[in-house]
């Protein structure tokens, strides 16, 4: 994919400040008090009207975020303080199905990432999440009438209970870490998916998230279930405004992908540098199904997210694209993780970290082959590409084979930007940004490409952003 | 073109890392010049050629460079290159992901920009493309491969020579283009420069170890190099006579004229 118009370059030279940095006033119609505690989960679990079931999974979910420690390994959490937190922000009395209902303040903030533009353009649907709730949802008519379900997560559990029941925390147990606890605490919004058999969306699906509020916690909850045989790509993006106090995103994602079926997960995450980013995502795929993560992290203060894929059926397939820019003051602890549960599973994770200004990026993983998953196959690669010499990238890659029968690579390269790359661009008449934002853009190439063209551009987009004035 | 390009090279010396490689090296090129350099391995011959297209490891300690006199030692590598340098790499470097056209096309709208030209259209530059690569005998596809990544030695200096015949410069610098390439590339190749020099008027710095790309290119002038300083310069004649009887035996009519 072609990346480097020039007239594209220019329009980007405006700053995340001016493009997504900014706030609205808080006008919202409840907002529960700051901090955690049994009484705060129980009111989130009231206002949402939920079954008991449902509120005594969030009530257990709590006692298990209190007893699990702060993960020690990864990155530096230290500055999330629990107490000073707002967990539920409800910004509007009831979800939208038209842009026109949604109010005036909410609507104008999308407008200006431009959301209900690209819907017309070329989404199958969209979920619009502003703090706590999702404000807008809609489904081509189409999909509707095939049976694909797309809706808010909260909207779901009411109106597929069952379907819901069976499915809800079947993944990612509360007692995952300590981050899926408490989301499974205080979960709100996010997307809930299902494929009928044989279905295949061909246009994707998208989620927005956006926190606005200052001391925000967006605790949004995925559920994704693709039947047999069927297709979808869900894309999500994310955003917030720059404040000197820090926000926390925790989510948890669950994909469950059967027989024959394929799903796609694409994230670009450009949270402002004030968000700590600790996200669990993690899919099933059963036999020949094929699961795939891309997933792009340029902003947040700290990410933490490894999303895994479990291979439970033969012949199911794994694939995680990963792109990691960390700039100045972030820390960018991304990977992957495919658990080899079956034979003729295989599996293939490529990962490109980019750090500049102190940055620093990096790449934890884990292959797991189980005893029996004979004749499976995974193959890892992790490039790093470091600008400068304040900025760091770490490789961390733990393999563990229980199969005799298997094939497993690994490769990572850590590269510097060559002088003698960067010569080489300038002595054809490119300057110096130019070339670095060429090399910079050839690097993460082979993931951008299996980009839809849209993606693939806002991608470059956000990258050339980051790049600015990284140079001179 | 209103005035005649010509690069003046006048007593450089140069350091690599504080070693004096070039020790007070003096040449003019003229455009439609073709000037040979040659030289034993490590004499300077691309170290010659980085300073000039201004290879920041490259220190000039003193003298100068000129272009139409300009001082080229005040410019960057990529403003070197919009007033009209080119060099040919004697070992070009992979950018992985970043395909030849892309780049190319990249390379020209630097180019224009800098001469106050609008960006160059799509379906010109396709053309434009396609028709230097006929020219030099390169496949199309490599137009969608990234640049110089998994190319074979042969390929890479062809695209070298496609580089400059899409910039189109006023003097170019080829260092050591001809080795690597087969005995038909380097017939094409050279037939390549003559055409561009002949439609351009462009100027050629030559460097090689061997007779034969100079039966294509003919030169008006050889210039021996040797540790650092040219020790001799001639006609045509003295590539011949070198191939014949090695630099041992330049040294030897030197010490012999001292
Ligand atoms: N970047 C560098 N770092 C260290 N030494 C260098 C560097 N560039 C050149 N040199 C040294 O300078 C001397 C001249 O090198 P140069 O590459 O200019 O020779 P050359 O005449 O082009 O040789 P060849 O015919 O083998 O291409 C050599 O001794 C070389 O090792
Ligand atoms: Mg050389």
């Amino acid at each position: 994919m072609a990346l480097d118009e020039r007239q594209q370059i220019e329009l980007i030279n405006k700053e995340y400040a001016e493009k997504y940095g900014f706030h609205d006033p808080e006008k919202y119609v409840f907002k529960a008090r700051k901090g955690l505690s049994r009484e705060v989960v129980e009111e989130i679990s009231w206002m949402k009207g939920e079954p008991d079931w449902m509120r005594e999974f969030r009530l257990r979910a709590l006692e298990i975020f209190w007893k699990k420690p702060m993960p020690t390994w990864g990155a530096d959490l230290s500055g999330i303080d629990f107490d000073d937190i707002y967990y539920y922000i409800k910004p509007a009395e009831k979800q939208a199905r038209s842009w026109d209902d949604v109010p005036e303040e909410i609507k104008r903030t999308f407008d200006r990432l431009g959301i209900p533009e690209a819907e017309q353009k070329f989404l199958a649907g969209v979920g619009a999440q502003y703090e706590s709730e999702v404000v807008y949802h809609n489904i081509k008519k189409e999909l509707e009438r095939q049976g694909v379900i797309f809706l808010d997560t909260d909207t779901a559990l009411k109106e597929y209970p069952d379907l819901f029941k069976e499915y809800f925390g079947t993944v990612v147990p509360p007692s995952d870490n300590k981050f899926a606890a408490l989301n499974s605490a205080v979960w709100s919004g996010g997307s809930f998916i299902y494929v009928p058999p044989g279905v295949r969306v061909e246009m994707p699906l998208q989620a927005y998230f956006r926190i606005n509020a200052q001391n925000m916690g967006q605790f949004e909850r995925t559920l994704i279930i693709a039947d047999e045989g069927s297709y979808v790509h869900y894309v999500e993006g994310c955003t917030a405004p720059i404040y000197t106090t820090d926000s926390l995103h925790s989510a948890v994602v669950e994909i469950i992908v059967k027989k024959g079926a394929r799903v796609r997960y694409t994230t670009i995450q450009n949270w402002s540098t004030n968000v700590y980013n600790l996200v669990t995502k993690r899919a099933v795929a059963y036999e020949d199904a094929t699961m795939e993560w891309v997933d792009g992290n340029i902003g947040s203060k700290v990410t933490m997210k490894y999303p895994a894929i479990y291979m439970m059926g033969k012949g199911a397939h794994g694939e995680v694209l990963s792109i990691a820019f960390a700039g100045r003051g972030q820390h960018q602890d991304a990977g992957a993780k495919a658990v080899h549960a079956a034979p003729y599973t295989t599996s293939n994770i490529t990962s490109k970290s980019i750090s500049k200004d102190g940055g620093r990026a990096g790449y934890r993983g884990l292959v797991q082959i189980y005893p029996g998953a004979h004749h499976s196959k995974s193959n890892v690669v992790c490039d790093a590409l470091i600008l400068d010499p304040e900025s760091r990238s770490d490789t961390y890659p733990y393999i563990d084979i229980r199969e005799d029968d298997v094939s497993v690579g690994h490769e990572a390269t850590v590269s510097k930007v060559g002088e003698e790359q960067l010569f080489y661009l300038m002595s054809r008449g490119l300057s110096e940004a130019d070339a670095l934002n060429m090399i910079v853009s050839g690097f993460i190439e082979p993931i951008v490409k299996e980009l839809p063209m849209e993606y693939a551009v806002e991608m470059n987009r956000l990258i050339q952003l980051e790049m600015e004035g990284s140079v001179g | 073109m209103s005035e005649q390009a010509v690069l003046e090279i006048k007593n450089l010396h140069v350091s690599v890392d504080d070693n004096e490689i070039l020790k007070g090296v003096t040449l003019t090129i003229r455009e439609g010049e073709v000037h040979a350099m040659m030289g034993p391995n490590g004499s300077g011959k691309s170290t010659l050629a980085y300073t000039i297209a201004g290879h920041p490891k490259y220190e000039v300690t003193e003298g100068e460079i000129l272009f139409n006199g300009e001082n080229v030692l005040e410019m960057e590598a990529d403003e070197r290159s919009k007033v009209g340098l080119f060099l040919a790499f004697q070992y070009p470097v992979a950018i992985p992901g970043v395909t030849m056209a892309n780049f190319l096309r990249m390379a020209i709208n630097a180019h224009r920009e800098a001469r106050g030209e609008p960006p160059i259209t799509p379906v010109e530059f396709r053309k434009m493309l396609l028709e230097k690569m006929e020219m030099l005998g390169i496949d199309r596809s490599f137009a969608g491969r990234y640049l110089n990544e998994g190319f074979s030695g042969g390929e890479k200096k062809r695209a070298e020579i496609l580089q400059m015949a899409v910039l189109e410069p006023k003097i170019a610098i080829l260092d050591e283009t001809d080795s690597g390439l087969d005995i038909d590339a380097l017939r094409v190749v050279s037939e390549g420069v003559n055409k561009l020099k002949d439609q351009l008027g462009m100027g050629v710095l030559v460097i090689t170890h061997y007779q034969r790309i100079l039966n294509y290119i003919k030169p008006d002038f050889v210039h021996v190099l040797v540790d650092g300083r040219i020790i001799a310069e001639g006609g045509p004649e003295l590539a011949q006579q070198l191939e014949e009887k090695g630099y041992d035996w330049v040294r030897e009519e030197l010490a012999k004229e001292a």
